[in-house]
C-alpha cells in the first residue's frame, strides 16, 4: 500500500489526476457535456494543441525552448489554406521547407552555442512574415481531405480522444521505447557523457528540432481542418499553451526528463480549462490569468510532492 | 596593448557600429533627408528599450535559465494602474510613479516567491506569472485609454536641441547601473553568481538574497518603463508591452552581455537599442510590405546574434 502512494507514483499520475478532477468538475457543472457530442465539441481543439505540445516537448528534451511554435503553426495554416489547396506540389514543398528550416535552426543553435530563446523569438518574426506574405488577409480554404479527416465521427469514442491516444502512443514509443530515443533524451540530461560515448550532439539537436517542425506542421494541418479558413496569427497563443502543456504533463525544463503521455494529458487539461472557466462564469478578462493560476497550482502540487520525497 | 586596440575589443562597440551602419543605409536611401530627425526618434524609442534592458541584463547575468518573461505584462499593469490613479491630474504625478513602482515591487516579490517556493526555473515562473499579471491589467484597465497628466506627457516628450530629455535621464540611470554592476558588492555578487553559483555560495555570497533583489530590480524597471511609456504614448494600452519581450532580451544579447551569465555590459544596451529601432525604421523607409518587414526583422536579429555569439567562441 505504501508503494502505491509513493511520491514517485503521485508525480507520475498528477497529470492524469488534474485532468480527471477538471473533467469531473465540468460534468458536475454541466451534465450535458457528458456525451459524445459534448466531448467532441470540447476536445476538438485538443488535437492541434496536443501536437504543438509534442513539438515543444521535442525541443525541451534537448534543453531548449521554442518561442516560435505559435507563429510556425500559423505559417503552416496559411500554406495549407492557400498553396496546399490550389497547388499541392508547391504546398508540400513549402511544408517540407518549414521542417528543413527547423532542422537548420537546431544546427545553428548547437554550432554557435546560441540561446534558443532569442533565436526562436527571431524565428517567430520570420514565420509571421512568411505567413503574412502568403496570406495578407484572413481567408483561404482547408484542403478537403483534412477537413474530412477532422470531421470524422467514429462510433462510440469521439475522434479527438482517439487522435490524442494515437499522438501520445507514437511519441511515447519513439522517445521512451526506442534506443535512439534514449540517446535523444540523454543528450538533454547529460550531453557530455553522450558525446563521450560517441554520439553526435549536433545530430540529436537537429533531429529534435526537425521532429518539432514535423509535429508543428501536423498541429497546423489539424488546426485548419477545424477552422476551415486560414489566418496568419490564428495560433499565437500556441507558444504559451505548448510550454504550459509540457509542464502540466510533468516535464522538467532541463535534463531531458519529459513525459510524452503526460504532455498530451496536459494539453487536454489546458483545452478543457477554457469551457470550465466559462461554465463557472468567470469574466473573460480573467481567463488567461486563471490558466496561469492552474499552471501555478499544478507546479505547487509537484513541489509539495518533491519535498515529501526528499524527506524520506 | 594600444588604446585603440583595447577599444576595438570592447564587446559593446559592435552594436554602435551596427546602429551607425543601419542609420547610414537609411539616410542614403532618403538622400540625406531626415537624418537628424531619425536620430532623435531613435534616441526616444531606444530609451524605453534601455530601461527594461537594464533589468533584463542583471537577470540574464545571474546565469543560465535566468530570464524575466513577465516584463511586457508588468509594463502594461504598471502603466494602466498609474494612468487610472493619476486620472489626468498633474498633482498626482508623484503618486502615480509610486503606485507604478509598487506594482513592480509586487510583481518582483510574486516572481521570486514562485521561483523560491515552487523550485521551478525562472523562465517558467515568470511565464506563468505573466498570465496572471496581464489578466489583472486587463481586468483593471477594462481597455479604457486614460490620458496621462499633461505635465507627464510634456516631460516624456520634451527635447533639448533634438536630444530627448528622457534619453539624458536614462543615460544617467545606465551609468549609475554600470557602477552598481561593476563597483558595488551587489553587482559583483551578481557577476559571481553568473560565473558559478556554487563557487559564489562557497565564497559566502547570499545567493538567494541577490537573486531576490535582481528579480525585484527587473520588475521595478519594467514598471518604471510602463509608467513613462504610457506618459509618452498618450495613455496605456493592453498591447503596449508586446514588442518588449523580444526587445528586452535582444538588446541584452546584441549589446554584448554574455548569455551564459557572469558578464554584463551596460553601454552595449544603448547601441543595441538604437540598432533595434533603426532597423525597424530602415525597413519602413524602404516601404517593404508588412510580411517582408517581419521577415527581415527576424533574419537581421538572428544574423546579429549569430555574429555576436561567434565572437565569444573565438576567445
Amino acid at each position: 500500500m505504501t508503494a502505491l502512494i509513493s511520491p514517485r507514483f503521485l508525480r507520475a499520475i498528477l497529470p492524469a489526476l488534474s485532468l480527471a478532477i477538471l473533467l469531473a468538475l465540468i460534468f458536475y457543472l454541466n451534465p450535458r457535456t457528458m456525451s459524445y457530442v459534448g466531448l467532441n465539441l470540447m476536445l476538438n481543439l485538443a488535437i492541434p494543441i496536443a501536437l504543438a505540445t509534442i513539438a515543444q516537448l521535442c525541443v525541451m528534451t534537448v534543453n531548449d525552448l521554442d518561442l516560435s511554435i505559435g507563429a510556425y503553426v500559423g505559417f503552416v495554416v496559411c500554406v495549407a489554406g492557400t498553396w496546399l489547396h490550389q497547388d499541392p506540389v508547391l504546398g508540400i514543398a513549402a511544408l517540407a521547407g518549414g521542417i528543413v528550416i527547423y532542422a537548420l535552426v537546431g544546427a545553428l543553435i548547437h554550432l554557435r552555442n546560441l540561446p534558443s530563446i532569442v533565436v526562436t523569438l527571431g524565428m517567430s518574426f520570420v514565420w509571421l512574415g512568411l505567413a503574412v506574405s502568403i496570406l495578407p488577409r484572413p481567408g483561404g480554404q482547408a484542403p478537403e481531405w483534412i477537413a474530412w479527416l477532422m470531421k470524422l465521427k467514429p462510433p462510440y469514442v469521439p475522434f479527438p480522444i482517439i487522435a490524442a491516444a494515437v499522438i501520445a502512443a507514437v511519441a511515447w514509443f519513439a522517445l521512451m521505447r526506442t534506443s535512439y530515443g534514449s540517446i535523444l533524451r540523454g543528450s538533454g540530461g547529460n550531453p557530455r557523457s553522450i558525446e563521450r560515448a560517441g554520439w553526435s550532439l549536433l545530430k540529436t539537436k537537429v533531429t529534435m528540432f526537425a521532429l518539432a517542425g514535423f509535429f508543428g506542421m501536423l498541429a497546423g494541418l489539424s488546426l485548419i481542418g477545424l477552422t476551415t479558413s486560414a489566418q496568419a496569427n490564428v495560433a499565437d497563443r500556441y507558444t504559451l499553451y505548448s510550454i504550459a502543456g509540457v509542464i502540466l504533463g510533468g516535464g522538467d525544463f532541463v535534463g531531458g526528463r519529459v513525459s510524452p503521455v503526460g504532455a498530451v494529458l496536459g494539453a487536454i487539461t489546458l483545452t478543457l480549462s477554457a469551457p470550465f472557466l466559462t461554465f463557472i462564469h468567470l469574466p473573460p478578462d480573467w481567463q488567461i490569468g486563471a490558466q496561469g493560476a492552474i499552471l501555478i497550482i499544478v507546479l505547487a502540487l509537484r513541489a509539495v510532492i518533491d519535498r515529501v520525497e526528499k524527506r524520506r | 596593448m594600444s588604446a585603440a586596440r583595447r577599444l576595438f575589443e570592447k564587446p559593446w562597440l559592435g552594436s554602435f557600429v551596427a546602429a551607425f551602419l543601419v542609420w547610414l543605409a537609411t539616410i542614403l536611401f532618403t538622400r540625406g533627408q531626415g537624418g537628424g530627425e531619425l536620430i532623435t526618434a531613435a534616441l526616444t524609442f531606444a530609451t524605453f528599450f534601455v530601461i527594461v534592458g537594464i533589468g533584463q541584463m542583471f537577470v540574464i547575468t545571474l546565469g543560465p535559465g535566468n530570464v524575466d518573461l513577465s516584463i511586457p505584462a508588468t509594463m502594461t499593469l504598471a502603466g494602466s494602474v498609474a494612468m487610472k490613479v493619476m486620472d489626468t491630474q498633474d498633482g498626482m504625478i508623484a503618486v502615480g510613479l509610486l503606485v507604478a513602482l509598487a506594482c513592480g515591487l509586487a510583481v518582483g516579490l510574486f516572481n521570486y516567491g514562485l521561483i523560491l517556493l515552487l523550485r521551478i526555473p525562472p523562465i517558467i515562473a515568470t511565464l506563468s506569472s505573466s498570465f496572471v499579471i496581464l489578466s489583472a491589467a486587463i481586468a483593471y484597465g477594462r481597455g479604457l485609454r486614460i490620458k496621462p497628466p499633461p505635465l507627464l506627457a510634456d516631460f516624456t516628450t520634451a527635447q533639448i536641441a533634438g536630444v530627448p530629455v528622457l534619453a539624458i535621464f536614462v543615460t544617467l540611470l545606465a551609468a549609475l547601473m554600470a557602477i552598481v554592476l561593476h563597483r558595488t558588492a551587489y553587482g559583483r555578487s551578481v557577476l559571481a553568481i553568473g560565473q558559478s553559483q556554487r563557487a559564489a555560495g562557497f565564497a559566502g555570497i547570499r545567493v538567494e538574497r541577490i537573486r531576490f533583489a535582481t528579480y525585484v530590480l527587473s520588475a521595478l524597471l519594467a514598471s518604471l518603463c510602463g509608467y513613462l511609456f504610457s506618459g509618452f504614448s498618450g495613455g496605456s494600452s493592453l498591447s503596449m508591452g508586446e514588442q518588449y519581450l523580444l526587445a528586452s532580451i535582444a538588446v541584452v544579447v546584441i549589446g554584448g552581455t554574455s548569455v551564459a551569465g557572469g558578464n554584463g555590459n551596460v553601454p552595449g544596451l544603448w547601441g543595441a537599442a538604437l540598432f533595434l529601432f533603426l532597423v525597424q525604421s530602415m525597413l519602413n523607409t524602404y516601404q517593404l510590405s508588412a510580411g517582408l518587414r517581419y521577415l527581415a526583422t527576424g533574419l537581421i536579429i538572428i544574423a546579429v546574434i549569430t555574429a555576436a555569439g561567434g565572437q565569444k567562441t573565438l576567445r
